[in-house]
């Protein structure tokens, strides 16, 4: 490894392998920036927000499985209805449990119900071991099927329900009502309501907890950027005091320089952004308006555009956070050394007195609690439910978010899922503009959407197995 | 030195009808190294299997007689057991995790779990798995146990990419550091390394000793038996042969021990047949084998037509890799010539094609189509080759069935009918029709590996007999066997393959000690005889 830095044929074709799903994805996005002249950055920033904190801890729950070597658990779906299920629960009583109270005792629910769950997923995939992905696509079609009796007949044949209440399917006078109905609002939060009539109404759950502290997006990046550059620093004071505690062990020093340069230029523009909105505002006393931005010179125009952005659910980006963290932490404990044990070879774990099969029931586990969690907060961020069909495309969606990011079926981390999970969203916010562009049709980019998860998914899992398949066929080569 | 760590006393194993210990008592010292040598069969891995008491030895009804360490009696019933009672073994295959580092592959399961409040917290909230590690304990533990074994690689480098011989003392460093090692088991350790980092794992291994560390070093290569061991104990077929000092003996007398007098099939043909004037069959020159396991590293023969060559060997030293790689089961590079005609190598069809036949060591994965019936499994590659027993394109049903009643009828395949599937068949009568369909082929060179590998006696010498038979109708075979014996009642050479290579090709009324020496790699069999 002498000549690190050192670029060669070799090593530019594995690393266009490697990241062959990244780039792709990133030349979709930038076409369609190319291709369509309906993108601000404002707009687009706010858009890859919204998706970033709805999604977020949907995708860092497939870590831990990965980590364990059950592969990409799709059976998060499972866990998604385990959300769901407690969303209805809570809304059907929204007298009882309004506002910011009833989206966490939806938390509270949710995590025995997907404790549950994640264990029989988890015993499941101990009797399928080597099948687990398949495992856990046809068992998130399995809890669909028993969750549609379930919403469908368990409520109003079994358990009673009252007859009119807005979640219910309406029947005429006299007629034992059974079912939800196809989908409910969540209920607007009390800062929304701000219509006529609506000063009395209770709060709901849509957006509770986004609402709860909203930050401007430059100072969230501002205060993003300064922790990174922390983070930066002690890692890499650690890495030269004491290299054996880290897993990165080799960080050249022009990678350094580059990283905390850009955290450096990130708080730079965050202060110069907000200084010219402040210098527009109060000095000026000024509103700029915003359709008259040609009136300001050069990348002031960019910066108060980005500055507008006051989009940022601080509590969801903490709760975000702190899932990531955990999964960081996990991974230092004797649990998740266990996992990554198992994950690299059941058989020497065996050997070594690890118990697989509880150690990867537990991964289970904690991968649907996150699931059922981010569900909820999906759910909260979009504000209404789709009770039958809300929870179908959270498996495939979230795994493509991760592959897109670098991950794959035997490795993922934090940084895969955050990486995935700007770049999938920004394919899906200008597929539209690339269908509109290609086939005359905005239409033409929900096609385009499904075939890029979908190629995503394919791509990625038989680029695997074809690397997997290599390596081991390079085992059985002549020296 | 005197002192007794170790005792086998009186230890038998029998798998249902079949001993394969018989009797087995020898001890082994504190602080000595103790070779342990024997053909394959011998018993080794049974012997090593009661001491680690492996699930095998207890599902199948446990073992006689007993072990006892410095005086008192062990009960072992699981690897564990073995490991708390200060025994460990570094296996042939490595159990090490390639995405670890050194110290995580060396703390596998034992890691060091931080002490702090966090800890005690979390373990009292979620249980004792959330405990966070203590890589900088861990990292310092294993530096101590590398260091013992004077490598200087950093602890943290990942597994993955290491050579061979470094993972062996990682395996090495971990049994070190789990806490009062006594018995270090070492099974054929320098068997995948190279001559320097073998020399350097036999100085390791004295260090261990001296430090009071007694190691059982099971190998078949003689010279570092006489380089390293204090005593040798030698099995033979489930017995103790003799346990001696190293410096009361030499390699020619273990050999002999090893292989032993007794043949346990007589030669029927007393006088050698001369295949001199023959023309060459099959001419082999510079053959590489990537079988796994059976790597083939260069070997280089000559068979004459009619003739009966067989290859031997210990397992794992390649001789199954060369009829697998002339047949273009596995990747292969080298010269192969039949009946004077160069071969395209990795082509298996143009191998059949030029009347080649194969039964391979693999009965039921490769051998047959276990599923199916005999007449099927009889016929199926000569109607793949030949085309025939096809009428217009269509499976000729009444050609197939009289062919297959013929080979029935004409090497005794015990069924109730040619259409009977060959899973329900005994090994010996599905080895019968692993050989019928190769003489289907109508084959005028044949390789036949471990063709008794499983089979009762009488069948045994059934098969024997047809291998002859056909040989003295000009068919010319390749025997590959792990059976010494049985190699030298029907061949007319026999090639012994060591590490990859031939050492040498001996008659079949060579001397055992001869036979013995060559297993283990020696090529001047001679010279070593006389000096």
């Amino acid at each position: 490894m002498a000549n690190n830095n050192i670029w060669n044929g070799e090593k530019i074709r594995t690393f266009l392998l490697d990241n062959i799903v990244m780039l792709v994805f990133l030349g979709f996005v930038v076409l369609g920036f190319v291709v369509s002249d309906t993108f601000t950055p404002s707009s687009f920033t706010n858009d890859i927000l919204v998706r970033f904190f709805r999604n977020g801890v949907l995708v860092l729950a497939l870590i831990i499985p990965v980590m364990a070597g059950l592969g990409l658990n799709f059976g998060i779906v499972v866990g998604a209805i385990a959300g769901v299920l407690s969303i209805i629960f809570v809304r059907y009583n929204y007298t009882l449990f309004p506002g910011l109270g009833g989206l966490l005792l939806c938390f509270a629910i949710a995590t025995p119900i997907a404790i549950l769950f994640g264990y029989l997923t988890g015993k499941l995939y101990n009797k399928t071991k080597g099948q687990e992905m398949i495992a856990s696509l046809v068992v998130g079609f399995f809890a669909e099927g028993i969750y549609m009796i379930f919403i469908l007949f368990v409520v109003g044949a079994i358990i009673p329900v009252r007859w009119g209440h807005r979640m219910v399917n309406p029947v005429p006078e006299g007629v034992r009502p059974m079912g939800i109905r196809s989908s409910f609002e969540m209920g607007l939060p009390a800062e929304e309501m701000t219509g006529r009539g609506m000063q009395d109404a209770l709060p709901g759950m849509a957006r509770a907890l986004n609402n709860i502290w909203r930050m401007e997006f430059v100072y969230a990046l501002a205060a993003v950027s300064v922790v990174m550059f922390i983070f930066l620093v002690v890692r890499r004071i650690i890495m030269k005091k004491n290299p054996g505690l880290l897993t990165i062990r080799n960080e050249p020093l022009w990678a350094f320089i580059l990283k905390i340069a850009l955290c450096g230029a990130v708080v730079a523009f965050s202060i110069y952004s907000s200084a010219t909105i402040y210098y527009w505002y109060y000095i000026l006393a000024n509103t700029p308006d915003i359709n008259r931005l040609d009136l300001l010179p050069g990348i002031s125009n960019f910066a108060v555009e980005i500055s507008r952005i006051n989009n940022v659910p601080v509590v969801t980006g903490l709760v975000i956070a702190a899932v990531g963290l955990f999964t960081v932490y996990f991974t230092r404990t004797k649990l998740g050394q266990d996992c990554r044990s198992v994950g690299q070879n059941k058989h020497i774990a065996t050997v070594s007195g690890i118990d697989v099969d509880r150690t990867r029931i537990i991964a289970t586990i904690i991968s649907t609690v996150l699931a059922a969690w981010g569900m909820i907060i999906f759910l909260q961020d979009m504000g209404h439910v789709s009770t039958y069909t809300v929870h179908r495309n959270i498996g495939f969606f979230s795994v493509a978010a991760i592959l897109v990011g670098g991950a794959t079926a035997a490795k993922a981390s934090v940084k895969n899922a955050m990486i995935g999970l700007v770049l999938f969203h920004a394919m899906f916010i200008v597929s539209p503009a690339v269908g509109l562009f290609f086939f005359n049709d905005g239409n033409a980019g929900e096609y385009m959407r499904t075939f890029m998860v979908y190629g995503v998914i394919g791509v990625s899992l038989g680029l695997y197995v074809w690397k997997a398949n290599k390596a081991a066929k390079d085992k059985e080569r002549l020296r | 030195m005197s002192r007794n760590l170790l005792e086998f006393k009186s230890v038998s194993k029998s798998y249902l009808e079949n001993q394969v210990l018989k009797d087995v008592s020898f001890d082994i010292r504190a602080g000595e190294i103790h070779a342990l040598i024997g053909e394959n069969g011998a018993g080794k891995s049974t012997l090593m299997n009661i001491l680690f008491g492996m699930p095998v030895i207890h599902s199948t009804g446990g073992f006689e007689g007993s072990i006892e360490l410095e005086g008192q009696k062990l009960d072992i019933m699981s690897p564990f057991d073995a490991m708390a009672a200060g025994i460990g073994m570094v296996h042939q295959e490595f159990m090490l995790i390639p995405g670890f580092t050194i110290a995580e592959n060396i703390k596998l399961n034992r890691e060091i779990e931080k002490k702090s409040l966090l800890n005690t917290i979390t373990s009292r909230l979620f249980g004792k798995r959330m405990k966070t590690l203590d890589f900088k304990q861990m990292n310092k533990d294993a530096r101590a146990a590398l260091d013992k074994l004077e490598m200087n690689i950093e602890e943290f480098t990942l597994v993955q990419g290491l050579p061979i011989g470094y993972m062996q003392f990682v395996e090495i460093a971990r049994e070190i550091d789990k806490t009062g090692l006594k018995l270090l088991v070492l099974d054929e350790p320098t068997a995948v390394l190279t001559e320097s980092e073998a020399d350097s794992l036999l100085q390791a291994m004295k260090n261990l000793a001296a430090r009071g560390i007694s190691i059982v070093f099971i190998s078949h290569r003689l010279g570092e038996i006489t380089a390293v061991a204090d005593r040798v104990t030698i099995l033979r077929d489930g017995e103790l042969v003799i346990t001696k000092d190293v410096k009361d003996t030499n390699t020619l007398e273990i050999a002999e021990y090893m292989i032993g007098r007794k043949v346990s099939i007589e030669r029927e043909i007393c006088e050698t047949r001369k295949f001199t004037d023959a023309e060459i069959a099959l001419s082999v020159k510079d053959l590489h084998v990537a079988m796994p396991n059976e790597r083939v590293k260069g070997v280089e023969f000559e068979v004459r037509k009619g003739e009966i060559f067989g290859i031997g060997g210990l397992a794992g030293q390649g001789k199954l890799g060369i009829a697998n790689g002339i047949m273009g089961l596995y990747e292969t590079r080298g010269e192969v010539t039949i009946n004077g005609e160069p071969m395209p190598l990795n082509k298996t069809r143009k191998m059949l094609d030029a009347g080649v036949a194969f039964v391979s060591e693999d009965r039921k994965e490769v051998g047959l189509l276990i599923e199916d019936s005999i007449r099927h499994n009889i016929m199926f590659t000569s109607m793949n080759i030949h085309s025939e027993f096809l009428k217009a394109g269509l499976i000729d049903k009444k050609a197939i069935r009289e062919h297959a009643r013929k080979m029935i009828k004409d090497l005794d395949i015990r069924c109730t009918s040619e259409k009977q599937r060959t899973g329900r068949l005994s090994g010996g009568n599905q080895q019968k029709v692993c050989v019928a369909r190769a003489l289907t082929q109508k084959p005028n060179v044949l390789f036949v590996s471990e063709p008794t590998r499983g089979i009762d006696i009488g069948a045994k010498k059934l098969i024997l007999d047809l291998l002859m038979e056909l040989s003295s109708n000009g068919m010319t075979i390749i025997m590959t066997s792990s059976e010494l014996a049985e190699l030298c009642s029907i061949c007319d050479r026999i090639a012994i393959i060591c590490e990859g290579e031939v050492v040498g090709v001996l008659p079949p009324d060579a001397s055992p000690t001869k036979f013995g020496l060559m297993m283990s790699g020696i090529k001047d069999v001679e010279e070593e005889v006389q000096s």
